[in-house]
């Protein structure tokens, strides 16, 4: 549990960060969103210590951050940044055993656990382990950032903008990831974006800012329906609302009894995708395939009634 | 092999063969004698001369980035910020004093031979590296940087293990505009007797023979070339190493 209280960071006169409090939950995923310079970035790199705060206190499972040493605490958080920030001179495995050979762990298990995380990331560990980072493709070396940062196992990762450099695809891919990471190993994840719709896909709470504020730190679900001020409003995009409320719930949570014919879709998908196929191939309903068998149905009406404002 | 490359393995072996067996070239150095000069410089054995020379750059050369890296970390500290002005005027006026006066200055204080021809290579040597190792230092990838604290490296483990390593290139371009200037600027510490190529300039000079101070020149010329050029491969092999080609490098 990450516990920031009345947390304040002044610039040259300025609160960048202004009286803050939140309560990050343990196993969860908490996305801090706002437009450049709400003091976003700042907040998190208060976390570990990049950032010593003007005034307030911010404790991990209770113990006040103040009173620990800053490089001891950094070894204990995982930290993944936009531009992956790889050691350029040193191969994709030293980078990943960065911490652990911090740690002094020993060689066997340095390179069991570089050759775990390699594999866990879909890169073979003995085409990748020894490649220096510029080898790697945008998508391998922002792979490899998330590996480093996990390297020790990390009860805390914090990741800064770490899909800002990827192109849509393998954003999507890495969100992906990164979510099947976090329920695999219950990691708490601070995660900061400018971008919405990604708060609002990997985000168990959201946390918005605007300069140096918190405006609202709430679920998606909530923030959607009732955005504290016109600033949140704005983020959400008014005409994109009914659509992002649609893409936080899964098809499977929305069967209905029925038959009907035509292409299926799989009940892991969201049901901003189903009300996609419904509107594109023009029918009222669409079976819904489970494991390959067909389990039910999804109808226009019904994500219509979803999609509308929770009263 | 590349014309490049074939180009210096002549050039190597052309100066390998002028130190090594000078009376072949005889014929060519005695085109620019006069009234039966020796055409051969004869008051010394060329590969010792040389050999001296290459000796004193190279000790000039090691203190220099000694002190100049070591200046230039320190500087780079938080605790030795405040001492970045006066490092720089120091390494300034090492530059800015003519090595003539550096010698002129300290021969009464070392006597004459090698010592005051050291102390002004060492000097002069100084500016080149100290400011490049700034640049290296201060000019590093924010995100690569911001990564290396991120993790929990303390400052020392940072300096030695992604600072130093990264700004290497750098600093070895400033080694070697060093080793190139020092290497021409040793041959007048032969005015105050240390045994360097400039011997053999000035003894044409003293005796009007212009072959002598050819062989000088040429053996002092062509070997700052060969060093720049080995210095440059160094550098841009390991810029390509860390996929850094093309970030800096003076």
């Amino acid at each position: 549990m990450i516990e920031i209280d009345d947390i304040t960071k002044v610039y040259s006169g300025t609160a960048v960060v202004d009286r803050v409090s939140l309560t990050i939950e343990p196993h969860t995923i908490c996305v801090i969103v706002g437009t450049s310079g709400s003091g976003k970035t700042t907040l998190m790199r208060m976390i570990n210590k990049l950032v010593e705060p003007t005034s307030g206190h911010i404790r991990i499972d209770g113990e006040d951050i103040a009173g620990i040493q800053a490089y001891e605490l950094r070894r204990r958080i995982g930290y993944a940044i936009q531009g992956h920030g790889l050691f350029p001179h040193r191969t994709v495995g030293q980078n990943i055993a960065t911490v652990p050979k911090l740690l002094g762990w020993d060689k066997a298990k340095i390179a069991n656990r570089v050759d775990e995380l390699l594999t866990l990331f879909q890169l073979d560990p003995a085409e990748f382990r020894d490649r220096l980072p510029h080898e790697l493709s945008g998508g391998q070396q922002q792979r490899v950032g998330v590996a480093r940062a996990l390297a020790a196992s990390p009860n805390i990762l914090l990741m800064d903008e770490p899909y800002g450099a990827l192109d849509p695809v393998i954003r999507a891919k890495a969100q992906e990831d990164l979510l099947s990471i976090q329920r695999r190993f219950g990691t708490t994840i601070v995660l900061v974006t400018h971008d919405m719709e990604e708060a609002i896909h990997l985000g168990d709470r959201i946390a918005v800012m605007d300069k140096g504020k918190l405006l609202q730190f709430a679920r998606p679900a909530e923030i959607i329906a009732n955005p504290a001020t016109p600033f949140v409003a704005e983020l959400i995009g008014t005409s994109e609302r009914p659509f992002r409320l649609l893409s936080l719930a899964r098809v499977a949570d929305h069967i209905e009894p029925g038959v009907v014919d035509g292409e299926a879709i799989n009940d892991t998908a969201s049901l901003r995708d189903a009300y996609a196929e419904l509107l594109w191939s023009g029918r009222p309903a669409l079976p819904v395939r489970h494991e390959g068998q067909i389990v039910g149905q999804v109808t226009l009406a019904q994500l219509s009634r979803l999609a509308a404002r929770p009263q | 092999m590349t014309v490049g490359n074939l180009i210096r393995g002549v050039v190597l072996l052309t100066l390998v063969l002028l130190l090594v067996r000078p009376d072949l070239f005889g014929g060519f150095f005695g085109l620019f004698t006069k009234n039966n000069q020796p055409a051969i410089y004869n008051q010394g054995n060329l590969l010792d001369i040389t050999y001296e020379h290459l000796k004193l750059v190279l000790l000039a050369t090691l203190a220099s980035t000694l002190i100049a890296v070591g200046l230039a970390i320190i500087v780079t500290r938080p605790f030795g910020a405040e001492f970045l002005p006066l490092s720089r005027s120091i390494a300034n006026v090492g530059q800015t004093f003519p090595p003539v006066a550096v010698l002129a200055l300290a021969v009464p204080m070392l006597g004459f031979g090698w010592q005051p021809t050291l102390l002004a290579l060492f000097l002069y040597g100084l500016l080149p590296i100290f400011e490049n190792t700034l640049t290296g230092l201060t000019n590093l990838p924010p995100a690569v940087t911001d990564a290396a604290k991120g993790m929990g490296m303390t400052g020392w483990q940072r300096l030695i293990k992604v600072e130093l390593p990264l700004a290497l290139p750098v600093i070895l371009a400033g080694i070697r505009l060093s080793v190139v200037i020092s290497l021409a600027t040793a041959t007048i510490g032969s005015t105050v007797a240390a045994r360097t190529l400039g011997e053999v300039i000035i003894a044409g000079l003293l005796s009007s023979n212009t072959a002598f101070v050819l062989q000088g020149g040429l053996i002092v010329g062509v070997l700052a070339v060969l060093i720049y050029d080995a210095l440059s491969a160094l550098e841009r092999w390991l810029m390509a190493r860390t996929g850094q080609l093309g970030r800096a490098a003076a």
